[in-house]
């Protein structure tokens, strides 16, 4: 259980993260999802002890990171994959934190075993891909068979065979029972791996709670309906009131679900070929949510010429 | 704290440059100790102060060496990895400078030792032999003086956290800050007197009466600006974001 309150940090006069509060529950694979920018590292970072909150606390379990004893046995942690010595090798790396957390060496080999490294276990970690060097991180967070795990962009640069490892991997540890809290701006990702969430945009918290509900919240439901007597339909659901529009030989109706449009359908003896819930994606829930809290906004329909005095600025989705 | 001692050594010992570095001073003060032997020539015997002349050369591969072992931590992050894993910096910062430092203590009695030895067995001359204390203090004294300039280095990367500026501060101090304080009209004398690296020099080479500190106490005052600048350094890591 990691339990932030109010926590806030500055940087000088940017303020990296905003009064956030979330609570991630234990034996769930939570996502933590915003755009580049968003405070994500910041916040993993002060769960660890490394940054200090410029107010406000996290505990995991109760206690501050700082009070853990042997904190790998409890926490493991893959904030970067490139924080190893290029010199070093991928066995002496994890030799000095099984060191420094008591832990016996043969432990290092096990984990070794199980990220897949151990045919390069003597070989300079500088040497490593991103893929190998990712695998490496994840051995140092499985050392101390922790409860806790904190992924930060596990993905971030990974060949498809790569974000494939890590997904099953991730499902692997909370089969496990362990708590895994795994950051992203890919919203794909976490649709595949994560059961909650807590999306922050500009150091706030915009939302925490399912996966499912942030995406039923936050998306409208559209119902695509294609029937041989589509005009007869279109009458009855205009009727009730319901907004439609006509795309190609459908209609897209919103407002209703599935269910209700079927049983009028029924009611009125129309003969239906189609009637598909269309269930708004996680992209899209994401950009009306944190559409205007994006730190760096692109405008890709500018034009990069000097500035025309209208139309020139496409400000991105209201949430 | 042995686990944190053990974590440090491996550490160290896990990077070519420790090995390098100890390679290096070995080679060249017995190297130069040899090579003053073999060139001595004149009236004047050979002394043990002669069998120590390439020391000051030592003394800076194992500043550079101490100060990376932490500005290396800073540039690759593994300091970070290394907060995660003991989160009590005070601790393990102290491990690593007790590692470092008993590696460069190690290396400075082998390496003085080992010169002045290689200097008896090419000159043989009876100045040569260690006859009083302030001839061992000249010979032994050389591991203690490297030890206090590790912990001096190791305290300098962890407050610069970058190799080019810890090294460049911690070669042109003792080579030249400390000689152009000479130079001050009036005072540069007193202060010179109180420059660390002066005091070092004077521990192993012994002093003279008007100086303020015996040759112990010109140790004890070098290892005290190396305490106080280690001190500083832990409070300031303590504070500031990995």
């Amino acid at each position: 259980m990691i339990e932030a309150t109010g926590l806030t940090k500055h940087y000088g006069r940017t303020v990296a993260v905003d009064n956030l509060s979330f609570g991630v529950g234990e034996g769930r694979v939570t996502g933590f999802l915003g755009p580049n920018g968003a405070g994500k590292s910041t916040t993993m970072r002060m769960i660890l002890g490394l940054d200090r909150p410029t107010s406000g606390d996290v505990r995991i379990d109760g206690e501050h990171y700082r009070d853990l004893k042997r904190p790998l046995t409890t926490v493991g942690a893959l904030l970067d994959a490139k924080w190893v010595h290029p010199n070093r090798s991928a066995r002496a790396h994890l030799r000095w934190l099984a060191a420094a957390s008591k832990l016996p060496y043969s432990r290092v080999d096990e984990v070794l075993d199980i990220v897949g490294l151990t045919a390069v276990a003597n070989k300079r970690a500088g040497g490593f891909s991103l893929g190998m060097s990712q695998r490496l991180g994840i051995a140092g967070a499985l050392l101390g068979d922790p409860r806790v795990l904190l992924f930060d962009e596990p993905v971030n640069g990974l060949d498809p065979e790569g974000i494939l490892w890590i997904r099953r991997f991730m499902h692997r540890l909370a089969a496990e029972g362990r708590t895994v809290f795994v950051s992203s701006h890919l919203l794909s990702e976490m649709a595949q791996t994560a059961q909650d969430l807590v999306v922050i945009g500009r150091g706030k918290l915009i939302y925490q709670g399912t996966v499912d509900d942030f995406i039923a919240n936050a998306t409208e439901n559209t119902v695509v309906v294609r029937s041989p007597e589509l005009d007869r339909l279109t009458e009855l659901l205009r009727a009730d009131g319901v907004s439609l529009v006509a795309d190609g030989d459908a209609i897209r109706v919103s407002g209703v679900d599935s269910a209700a449009i079927g049983e009028l359908a029924a009611a009125n003896k129309i003969v239906l070929h189609e009637l598909n819930p269309q269930i708004g994606s996680l992209e899209e829930a994401f950009i009306q949510l944190t559409g205007d809290t994006v730190e760096y906004t692109a405008h890709t329909d500018q034009h990069t010429a000097p500035a025309e005095p209208a139309g020139a600025t496409e400000e991105a989705p209201p949430a | 704290m042995t686990a944190l001692l053990a974590t440090e050594r491996i550490k160290l010992f896990t990077t070519r440059s420790p090995w390098w570095s100890m390679i290096m001073t070995l080679g060249i003060t017995v190297g130069l100790a040899g090579m003053v032997a073999l060139t001595h020539a004149g009236d004047r015997p050979l002394t043990v102060e002669h069998s120590q002349f390439g020391s000051q050369f030592g003394l800076m591969i194992i500043t550079v060496m101490a100060a990376l072992a932490v500005t290396t931590e800073y540039r690759f992050a593994t300091i970070r990895t290394t907060f995660q894993a003991v989160p009590n910096r005070t601790s393990i910062l102290l491990a690593k400078t007790a590692v470092v430092t008993g590696l460069a203590v190690v290396v400075g009695e082998i390496t003085a030792f080992g010169s002045w030895a290689v200097a008896k067995l090419i000159d043989g001359g009876p100045e040569l032999s260690i006859r009083d204390s302030g001839d061992l203090r000249m010979v032994a004294g050389v591991g203690l003086v490297y030890g206090v300039a590790a912990v001096m280095a190791v305290a300098v990367g962890i407050l610069v956290r970058q190799s080019a500026g810890a090294i460049s501060i911690l070669l042109i101090w003792p080579l030249l800050a400390e000689n152009l304080v000479g130079l001050i009209p009036r005072v540069g004398d007193d202060l010179r007197n109180w420059m660390p690296y002066v005091n070092a020099g004077r521990f192993l080479n012994g002093v003279d009466p008007e100086m303020p500190l015996s040759a112990w106490g010109a140790l004890a005052y070098f290892a005290g600006v190396a305490a106080v600048l280690l001190g500083t350094a832990l409070v300031v890591a303590n504070r500031r974001d990995a």
